[in-house]
């Protein structure tokens, strides 16, 4: 996270012809650093940023992109993972932008990563202090959906006054018997500024509280940036007699037996056959790779990580990928 | 250095293999040109380069024939090439007084000085697809007569010869000590100046601001506009570097310009009055220059103390929503996976269905 490296690099000319280091100009990713540390300073709190159009559709992690480009350097580590996986199609891409911008270093391996780039999870595995994760915020406003105008909930932040949503949540209760949300679950962060966690499950939500590693969110449409520093309390809003509950699977993974992590549906056939797998693909690897099984066998993990299209290829890290042969 | 790869990076390459074949369709057919689509599809490029904030119609022309002709796409990788370039600075503002008219008409005077001068326009053109120009040889070289008299070289604004009599509210004076707004630096604030909602409008979806500007039209707000002026051709752009300390000129560009002159019954503070309503585009896009000026002018309802009651006066909405790339891209990431919140929601959906249950076989109890 060097200025000094990035700008010796540019020099350099190392990455993809033409365009400066990590894509973005020095000034760009000053103003944007700048922005970062605004929002350091104050957790939770969005702060608006000068957002440069990006080579990727809005929507598609431009917020994100930036942020990691302003801070990536050249001895980075940078792993991209969408739904928990590092080989969904647009965390490749994203991977592909830097390795090709930046010239970067790439992993799949959560803990050997500098920098942890997300949509919609926090990795499974532990981070720890000196990594940072940057999440893809595609609306960073969490008064949003009960207030459309920017003026009010501007003016609902300032004043911290947040009963708009403890309503709203009080009406779930009343209308469904709990709180029917169950992704951008809104948290209080440092107890003062009410944030959008993005739409990661609630699952996720408490991994967030007392992080070791620096949190950035980056919103490129809307234009926002805003951060949870190392360390700091992150409430999931609730009532006393209703406490914030996560998703529970009566399931564990078909293919690494995990008990604890975020399953997602995989659907086998038209009558309603299904099984479960960890959304996080490199963490289900690992569990797999030190002999860890579920309930599939090792030639049905076999087929569907095939069917999947998923890591087949001979690690040359000798980390991951030998699980399913 | 270890890079890691996986099957996904491979569907996507091949899908950039397909797209490009199908971009060029029949190897047999020659390959369009850059030139043919600056020359022959002036209009798609005029509205590329306005609304991709990028006067270069080489640059709009590749974007058009890279985008297969998909306008906002074309618009989308415009804006991507220009926010790397370098900014030098602001050059002055245009004087469209000046212009080297080649259309100019009013529609609140039947004649006025410097005459209406029709210029080139599908306006009056019957939309009867014309069969000559489906020959392969094309429909030859038309070639409109010379004008007995040029064009009056003193052409003065409408709004310029009513405000003779203070008819119509006068031009905000250019004021050196505020900068010009730019958004593509700064993100947008609110409650928005009008350099900054008119940089937004200039910039906006042309489909998006005509639909509001219509709707201002039927009744959905509006004050009823003239259209005072509009007029298209070529301007100097001039640009004063510091080091100078005066301007030079730096080149031309053809512009289209609205000024709509609308009605206005005045408040406490100001007489009854014409108000102004404007739009401004590179190259030849009146459509979106009426539209943008009917926007303009609704959006003036917080500064002019009308009521805001309909969507063209709200610019939170206006302003957020006109961005094509913008909205292109939101639209279209819902193609992205949403697997995890999808099974948080079939889970909640589940839960829920079995509380249902529950409480009915309960209450049938």
């Amino acid at each position: 996270m060097t200025t000094a490296s990035a700008e010796k690099t540019a020099e350099n000319g190392a990455g993809e012809e033409g365009y400066n280091f990590a894509y973005l100009d020095e000034q760009t990713k000053r103003m944007i650093r700048r922005c970062i540390l605004k929002a350091v300073a104050v957790p939770g709190y969005q702060v608006p940023f000068g957002g440069r159009e990006m080579p990727l559709p809005y929507g598609w992690g431009t917020g994100g992109m930036q942020v990691t480009a302003s801070i990536i350097g050249h001895d980075d580590t940078l792993k991209v993972i969408d739904q928990g996986a590092d080989d969904t199609t647009n965390a490749v891409n994203i991977r592909r932008f830097f390795a090709r911008t930046a010239a970067v270093d790439t992993t799949e391996v959560t803990a050997e990563a500098s920098i942890v780039q997300t949509r919609h999870r926090v990795p499974e595995d532990p981070m720890t202090e000196g990594q940072i994760l940057v999440y893809q915020v595609p609306q960073p406003e969490p008064l949003r959906k009960l207030e459309p105008r920017e003026i009010e909930c501007r003016k609902m932040h300032a004043y911290k006054e947040y009963g708009l949503m403890q309503v709203s949540l009080y009406e779930d209760i009343a209308r469904f018997g709990e709180i029917a949300t169950s992704y951008s679950y809104p948290v209080m962060v440092n107890d003062r500024y009410l944030m959008s966690p993005t739409p990661i499950p609630k699952f996720d939500n408490p991994k967030m509280h007392d992080f070791p590693a620096l949190q950035l969110f980056g919103a490129g449409r809307e234009k926002r940036i805003y951060a949870i520093p190392p360390f700091t309390k992150v409430k999931s809003l609730d009532f006393d007699d209703h406490p914030f509950e996560v998703q529970q699977w009566e399931e564990n993974c078909a293919l690494c037996g995990a008990e604890d992590t975020f399953l997602d549906e995989v659907i086998l056939d038209d009558r309603g056959g299904k099984m479960y797998v960890c959304s996080d693909s490199h963490y289900c690897a690992r569990r797999r790779a030190e002999g860890h099984r579920g309930t599939l066998s090792d030639s049905a993990a076999a087929a569907y990580a095939a069917a999947v299209g998923a890591a087949d290829r001979p690690s040359e890290d000798g980390e991951s990928a030998e699980w399913v042969t | 250095m270890y890079v890691a790869v996986k099957g996904g990076e491979e569907a996507i390459l091949n899908s950039h293999k397909l797209i490009a074949e199908e971009r060029r369709g029949d190897p047999a057919v020659p390959e369009l040109t850059l030139t043919q689509i600056k020359e022959q599809m002036q209009i798609a490029v005029d509205r590329v380069m306005t609304e991709g904030s990028l006067y270069d119609r080489d640059l709009a022309a590749l974007a058009i024939k890279q985008a297969q002709g998909d306008l906002v796409e074309a618009i989308f990788l415009l804006r991507a090439y220009r926010t790397t370039l370098t900014r030098f600075g602001e050059t002055l503002p245009i004087d469209t007084a000046k212009m080297a008219v080649r259309r100019r008409i009013s529609a609140a005077y039947k004649d006025l000085p410097g005459g209406q001068v029709l210029g080139p326009s599908y306006d009056y053109t019957h939309r009867l697809l014309d069969f000559a120009l489906a020959a392969e040889e094309g429909a030859g070289e038309p070639q409109a007569e010379e004008a007995a008299e040029t064009v009056a070289e003193a052409m003065p604004r409408v709004t310029e010869i009513l405000n003779h009599e203070g008819l119509i509210e006068e031009e905000i004076a250019l004021n050196d000590e505020e900068p010009v707004a730019d958004l593509t630096r700064e993100p947008m604030e609110f409650p928005a100046d009008r350099d900054m909602r008119l940089q937004n409008l200039a910039r906006g979806d042309e489909g998006f601001l005509l639909a509001l500007g219509y709707s201002t039209q039927r009744g959905f707000g509006g004050n009823h506009p003239f259209a005072g002026e509009i007029r298209l051709g070529e301007v100097a752009v001039e640009f004063a570097p510091e080091e100078l300390g005066f301007a030079i000129e730096i080149g031309e560009i053809t512009v289209s310009e609205c000024q709509m002159i609308n009605q206005f019954a005045g408040s406490a503070e100001r007489p009854p009055q014409f108000t102004r309503g404007y739009g401004l585009a590179f190259g030849h896009c009146e459509r979106k220059t009426m539209a943008m000026a009917l926007v303009d002018r609704a959006l003036r309802a917080r500064e002019l103390d009308e009521v805001i009651e309909y969507p063209a006066q709200d610019e939170e909405f206006v302003l957020y929503h006109s961005d094509n790339v913008e909205a292109s891209g939101f639209v279209q990431h819902l193609k992205l996976p949403h697997y995890v919140d999808f099974q948080s929601e079939l889970q909640l959906i589940r839960s829920l269905r079995r509380r249902h249950t529950e409480e009915t076989l309960e209450a049938a109890e």
